[in-house]
């Protein structure tokens, strides 16, 4: 289907798309990089008057590195997120889970940004954007605020960014050195997970000194497993303690049964990722 | 309506769109390159894969004004002096068809694929092409002949589909 007609503009700075979303009132909208947005409003689930593109505008795209913050732009594709350096380097969870979304033409256009803000439960950045602890930061009329990642995801396709509000960057601390699985299940190609657990991990002289587990799709938002976490630190590494701390995974938990998994099942499949991913983050 | 300009497999065109305008519409329904075809709705099917500056892009989830100032490489757009491109022609050689809708997506994914992994396993061809359909599943072959595809655009694999009228003539360069 074709969508319904709206209005289109292609500021080339934040303040003018702040302002133009400001306008544009209710029924405005940000296009980023469309891979969520256009099949929405293909399938005229969304009806916009007026479209406010975010691709004119240098300053939202690109990585790079701000004293101990690594900050990537909310413009920045998935592709350019696979392959940047500073990613690579430093924060390696971003980029594994990046490696996963969807198929390559949807990575070539979709966003950071636009993954984030769309905060689909399935999504696949948003629990790895939670277990690195990373700062977003949302620019209203009123200026720049930054919001820490454990309060940016509020609920199912809801997130802290408000009216006439645009996010513009995400800030990752630095994780130099630690390892790094994105442990995704689902059934065929170019699908959303069912689970996935991202999992990044520091190991010194065969202990497990630091640990960070988000989880994807195990609730309305990301889900932070903090039982896991603790478990694993000043742990030997070995295949039996990390499935022993694994066994804490679905706690605090609520996922959905749908037509791909009953809860039970989601919670299972949580603690089996969830030993899988740190034993291979710590490998 | 936006005014668009846009280089679609080496020509210029300008155009008043409407915003809502997908750029596969645009090149069928404007441009009459209906090679490029549409498979679903849902951004799913790969049928409509094109190339947006070098990078491969399903043109049902791009807006016709998001490709102002672009290049635009269609399935149209492969053929040299006749030849056919060297993914084309192992398409044919490979019967990597069966009704044939998925091919020019199939096509287009290909050539992105081997541009970045020139030698690709197996394993990277059914990962490089998981944005594409084939409804008539006939996976096997489409593998094949993009790893046929890959040995044959080898520098110095298939020395005569390379015109030497594309060369400057030796001797003659300043
Ligand atoms: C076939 C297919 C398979 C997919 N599979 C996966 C998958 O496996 N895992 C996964 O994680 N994702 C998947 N996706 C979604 C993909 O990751 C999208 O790129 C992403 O969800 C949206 O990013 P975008 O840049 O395209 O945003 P858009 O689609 O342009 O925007 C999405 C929403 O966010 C808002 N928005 C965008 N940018 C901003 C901003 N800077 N500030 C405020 N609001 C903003 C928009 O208004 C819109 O409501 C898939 C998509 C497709 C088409
Ligand atoms: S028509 Fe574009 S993905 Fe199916
Ligand atoms: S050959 Fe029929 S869809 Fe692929």
């Amino acid at each position: 289907m074709i969508p319904a007609s709206f209005d289109y503009v292609r500021p080339t700075s934040v303040d003018e798309a702040v302002q133009a979303l400001v306008e544009g009132g209710d029924d405005a909208k940000l296009l980023a990089g469309g891979q969520s947005f256009i099949p929405v409003l293909r399938l005229r689930m969304g009806d916009p008057s007026l479209v406010v593109d975010l691709g004119g505008i240098p300053e939202l795209r690109g990585v790079r590195e701000e004293g101990d913050q690594i900050v990537v732009g909310a413009m920045t594709t998935h592709h350019e997120v696979t392959r940047d350096d500073l990613l690579a380097q430093h924060v390696a969870l971003i980029q594994e889970a990046t490696k996963t979304v969807a198929d390559p033409q949807v990575r070539h256009r979709g966003t950071l940004g636009g993954a984030l803000a769309h905060a689909d439960p399935a999504g696949d950045l948003a629990a790895p954007t939670l277990a690195l602890d990373a700062e977003l930061v949302v620019v209203g009329q009123n200026g720049e605020r930054r919001v820490p990642a454990a309060e940016f995801f509020e609920d199912y396709f809801t997130t802290a960014i408000g009216p006439g509000e645009i996010l513009t960057a995400i800030r990752f601390p630095k994780y130099t050195g630690w390892g790094a699985r994105y442990e995704k299940f689902n059934r065929v190609a170019q699908a959303w997970s069912i689970v996935a657990v991202a999992a990044t991990v520091k190991v010194e002289g065969g202990s497990i000194t630091d640990a960070r587990i988000g989880l994807t799709n195990m609730a309305g938002t990301p889900v932070r497993a903090r039982g896991v976490e603790t478990a694993l630190v000043g742990q030997t590494m070995s295949e039996e303690t990390v499935r022993a701390a694994a066994q804490a995974a679905a706690e605090g938990t609520s996922p959905t049964s749908d037509a791909d998994a009953g809860s039970d099942y989601r919670e299972h499949l949580a603690r089996v990722l969830t030993g899988r991913a740190v034993l291979a983050a710590a490998g | 309506m936006a005014r668009i300009r846009t280089t679609v497999d080496g020509l210029v065109y300008e155009d008043d769109v409407e915003p809502r305008m997908l750029l596969v519409q645009y090149l069928r329904e404007r441009l009459g390159k209906t090679g490029t075809v549409i498979g679903c709705d849902t951004s799913n099917c790969g049928a409509c894969t094109v190339h947006l500056d070098g990078l491969s892009v399903k043109s049902c989830s791009v807006l016709a004004v998001q490709a102002n100032g672009s290049e635009v490489l269609t399935v149209e757009g492969l053929e040299r002096d006749g030849q056919l491109h060297p993914v084309q022609q192992a398409f044919h050689d490979n019967h990597a068809l069966q009704c044939g809708y998925c091919t020019p997506g199939m096509i287009m994914q290909s050539i992105d694929l081997l541009g970045d992994n020139p030698d690709p396993s197996e394993h990277e061809v059914r990962e490089g092409i998981e944005g594409n359909l084939c409804r008539c599943t006939g996976y096997q072959n489409i593998v094949r002949a993009v790893q046929d595809a890959a040995q044959k655009m080898k520098p110095g694999a298939h020395a005569s589909t390379s015109s030497s009228a594309a060369q400057p003539v030796a001797g003659g360069g300043a």
